[in-house]
């Protein structure tokens, strides 16, 4: 469980955000819409202990975030951001393996090099590993990066992937965040990336928090839509509790239409 | 770019024996050249009960070995600051002296020289390298102060270039001072320190330079790894558990007193710490436990070179080693910033 509470940031004379109080349950999947400057990325960072809120407190399943130290964290929390420049010429492998620093001290073990490979396999990267990273294009950079962030938080899967859906729940959670990770993808890696992201926030012991700006893909994937405006909440809860007529007109400036789908729910057009 | 493990080891391991090659060449040649007999005859003398070492002998332990070793060590230390500096500034054109460490510590040598032969103090054994280091501290810290923005508090790379600039010209410009105002033996001096030399190389030298480039290599690579995570970017490390913060004091720290004591007792050599971790990156990649191991080697290998070089050109004179990797190094300075579209 992840729970923030009065958390207010400000830069400067600046507030990003104001007062927020809000949890994330595990084995869900919680999205944070809003438009620009609404502070999503900001909450984010917030959350995952980036920087520190001048007011308020963060906690993983009851703890204070700021007790712990910057190492222990990283074992089981771990932050895909949206760009990430490689300043020197690193292999793809070399990327993937940065998600194993936190949990081996002097080299890579086996066990490591399994997990590397396992991540690599499931975001489809392998056949580029031995590649340098700064020659892919951006979409190939973003499934690395996944797959990086995925191999900090993938359990001990004893040679299986099952591990990391429901069969094992033991020791702590594992968090998960996502700061518009869908920046660079086409269309069908977007919804790749979505199922992906979904069946890991399934897991009974992973809270998964995320920033979608297309509120399409947010209200199709998400368990728990977070609204955000101007810093604060405005509205929390499902995708059709927040998605309302007058909220989007007030908060995007835009007018929607609802459109029936076949799969789930309904398609959102702006005017 | 594909570069395995083992192949790494490989190439580590030849560039190691390139160094000893090249040490080998280093104490043959110069001045005076020593045949091989010569030269196995004088390790031969230093154990008891061999016959007294000839003067030549006595010219290639006491002057020729230690320079040699001096300047193995000095390479290496250059070589391996220019790696933490560039891992550190996440730049590839960033090199120890670029921060002003290098300067300093040549205007505390200076500054060591005109006081030391005004007050006679310090001539302990220990008293020109902390000058030095307490110079390069100084500057270094100077420019970090200086550098820094008023909004958030970080350096940004172009504001520490430029800050850079301007605090090394601030201390050439007191070292010029300095040599103005010094008596004739200690403005020589100092001429030779801001070009660089080697020719002041004594066993006392070579094991204090040992301690801070060995001591030194070894702390760098205890934080390869993280350096390493600074590569995708300071918020990423921080994700993957580094202390971004105290990495940055600790590499810094650590480039000061390795780049500050090489200094103190040759003098300002420029481009090597450049030039070097950007050939090893070419050719096996940006891992930086490889390149800090490589960049000793390369280091070592390179400067052992150019003092080869410095002692055959004009002999049996020889010119300052700063004359020689500047002249070599300009040019492949200039190449990097061409191919290449950093942004600052």
């Amino acid at each position: 469980m992840l729970t923030a509470t009065n958390i207010t940031y400000r830069v400067g004379t600046k507030e990003l955000i104001s007062d927020i109080s809000v949890s994330f349950a595990p084995g869900k999947l919680h999205l944070i819409i809003g438009p620009n400057g609404a502070g999503k990325s900001t909450l984010i960072k917030v959350l995952a202990r980036l920087v520190r809120p001048q007011t308020g407190t963060v906690q993983y399943d009851q703890t204070d975030i700021h007790d712990a130290s910057e190492a222990d964290l990283a074992r089981h929390r771990a932050v895909l951001s949206q760009a990430i420049e490689v300043a020197f010429p690193l292999t793809v492998r070399e990327v993937v393996m940065m998600g194993r620093y936190p949990h081996f001290g002097g080299r890579p073990g086996p066990h490591d090099e399994r997990i590397v490979d396992e991540v690599m396999a499931h975001f489809d990267v392998t056949a580029f590993g031995d590649r340098n990273y700064q020659t892919l294009s951006g979409g190939e950079m973003q499934r690395v990066n996944f797959a990086r962030v995925l191999a900090q938080l993938w359990k001990d899967s004893h040679g299986s992937a099952e591990a990391n859906g429901s069969t094992r729940q033991s020791g702590k959670s594992r968090f998960l965040f996502l700061d518009e990770p869908l920046t660079f993808l086409d269309v069908h890696h977007q919804i790749d990336f979505m199922k992906k992201v979904r069946a890991f926030s399934m897991a009974p012991e992973v809270v998964t928090v995320g920033v979608v700006h297309d509120l399409n893909l947010a209200a199709r994937f998400a368990d728990h839509l977070v609204l955000l405006n101007k810093g604060r909440v405005v509205a929390n809860g499902t995708a059709s509790e927040v998605l309302t007529t007058d909220r989007i007109r007030d908060v995007f400036a835009v007018e929607p239409t609802f459109v029936p789908t076949s799969h789930s729910g309904v398609h959102l057009i702006f005017d | 770019m594909t570069t395995p493990r083992s192949s790494r080891r490989l190439l580590l391991l030849s560039l190691a024996v390139v160094t000893l090659l090249v040490l080998a060449a280093s104490i043959r040649y110069g001045a005076i050249d020593f045949s091989i007999g010569e030269i196995s005859r004088a390790f031969a003398s230093i154990f008891p009960g061999q016959p007294e070492p000839t003067l030549d002998q006595r010219i290639f332990l006491e002057l020729r070995l230690p320079r040699a070793i001096l300047c193995l060590l000095v390479g290496a230390s250059l070589g391996v600051g220019g790696t933490l500096m560039q891992a550190l500034f996440r730049n590839p054109i960033v090199e120890p002296g670029l921060v002003g460490t290098s300067s300093g510590a040549a205007f505390g040598s200076a500054l060591f020289f005109v006081l030391g032969g005004v007050l006679h103090i310090g001539t302990s054994l220990w008293s020109l390298p902390i000058a030095a280091c307490v110079g390069g501290i100084i500057s270094t810290y100077l420019v970090f102060l200086l550098a820094r923005s008023r909004e958030d508090g970080r350096a940004s790379i172009v504001m520490l270039l430029l800050t850079g600039l301007a605090v090394n010209a601030l201390f050439m410009s007191a070292i010029g001072f300095l040599s103005y105002i010094a008596r004739d033996p200690q403005a020589r001096s100092i001429t030779f320190w801001s070009l660089g030399t080697l020719s002041g190389a004594s066993w006392k030298a070579v094991e204090i330079v040992a301690v801070s480039t060995i001591g030194g290599s070894i702390m760098a690579l205890r934080y390869a790894k993280q350096l390493n995570a600074l590569t995708i970017g300071e918020e990423e490390a921080t994700y993957l558990g580094v202390n971004v913060n105290r990495l940055k004091w600790i590499i810094l720290s650590v480039n000061v007193v390795i780049v500050a004591v090489a200094t103190a007792f040759t003098g300002v050599i420029s481009f090597v710490g450049l030039v070097v971790p950007n050939i090893l990156r070419m050719i096996g990649g940006a891992d930086n436990r490889y390149l800090i191991v490589g960049s000793a080697l390369t280091g070592a290998t390179l400067l052992t070179l150019a003092d080869l070089l410095a002692r055959l050109v004009v002999r049996p004179a020889e010119l300052p080693i700063g004359i020689v990797t500047s002249a070599v190094g300009v040019p492949v300075f200039i190449f990097l910033l061409r191919r290449r579209r950093y942004v600052f």
